[in-house]
């Protein structure tokens, strides 16, 4: 009973940090009145919003999430050392966009979520669409002569170590 | 005295891929000429592009002794929205099927989610008007 009861006032503690978190940076100035409104707020919208959400994310290995962050960042420079190129200096004719298809070991929607967002982020691929079952993932890539190398890199780069953080 | 100058070199220079980066991604914009590649463009210009510009800002900021994590924040908030953006602009793209070369079919699953359109919508549709199947 007591457990049903923390779960019905904090539907997602972790979303309830963050949102006081995010409230405090905006205030931009840390005092007892930021904290107490932002809790406010964190103990609210976790409240209203947790109908649609009903099942608590579970993160079996979040201390890989801040390498994992880091690898994206880099990713996303070099990415975009790329794809600069591929616009100012090829031809319109000979950038081979084509799409991809990655089908999908994850299975949870925050890692699927994490996952296409990663894909959008980083230049060169946009993760355009979710099958209707979310086994597979849509992604258009902007110069891909070997649609299946781009598969290969995304699932062993970014997937395999989103499985190994939420499942 | 050298500090100043190397801050001062790091924020113009930080300013100055900002400003290329974003300037590519319009050029992207510009040039690419169908509309699925041309979504690529604008993907560059909101990562490295602004997040040059907004480190940069943070830098001067930090320098000055006034120093804001709010960059800090608007580059969270980029990073989560922007993909969601991106991903709506090509929904649309699939919905109107008109790009050169056809999605492929799902492996296990029988349509895409965009186009998964639900049982009771099925009789809306105009006489005539076919659904838009992805080629297999």
């Amino acid at each position: 009973m007591p457990r049903q009861l923390a779960r019905r006032i904090l539907p997602h503690p972790l979303l309830t940090l963050l949102l006081v978190a995010a409230w405090c940076l905006l205030q931009n100035h840390l005092s007892l009145g930021t904290v107490v409104f932002g809790l406010i707020l964190g103990l609210l919208i976790p409240g209203f919003i947790a109908p649609y959400w009903p099942d608590r994310p579970q993160m079996k290995k979040p201390h890989l999430l801040p390498g994992y962050v880091l690898m994206v960042i880099w990713d996303i420079i070099v990415a975009n050392c790329n794809v600069a190129y591929i616009v100012l200096f090829r031809s319109n004719a000979s950038i081979q966009s084509n799409w991809v298809l990655v089908p999908l070991d994850v299975k949870t929607p925050e890692a699927i979520s994490m996952l296409a967002g990663t894909i959008t982020l980083t230049p060169g691929t946009v993760s355009a669409d979710l099958s209707d079952e979310g086994h597979a993932l849509l992604v258009h890539a902007l110069d891909a002569p070997d649609p299946d190398a781009v598969r290969d890199h995304i699932k062993s780069r970014y997937e395999r170590r989103l499985k190994e953080i939420f499942e | 005295m050298t500090m100043d100058l190397f801050l001062e070199g790091l924020v113009a220079l930080l300013i100055v891929i900002g400003g290329i980066f974003t300037l590519v991604g319009s050029v992207g914009l510009l040039k690419l000429s169908r509309p699925m590649p041309r979504l690529h463009a604008p993907t560059k210009a909101s990562t490295l592009g602004v997040g040059a510009i907004l480190m940069a800002s943070m830098v001067l900021a930090f320098w000055r002794g006034e120093g804001s994590l709010h960059e800090l924040l608007i580059t969270c908030f980029m990073f989560v929205t922007a993909p969601i953006s991106a991903l709506f602009i090509a929904k649309v793209h699939l919905h109107r099927g008109e790009m050169a070369v056809a999605p492929p079919h799902p492996p296990k699953d029988d349509v895409w989610a965009t186009l998964d359109t639900p049982e009771e919508d099925l009789d809306l549709r105009k006489p005539g008007e076919t659904p838009v199947t992805p080629a297999e």
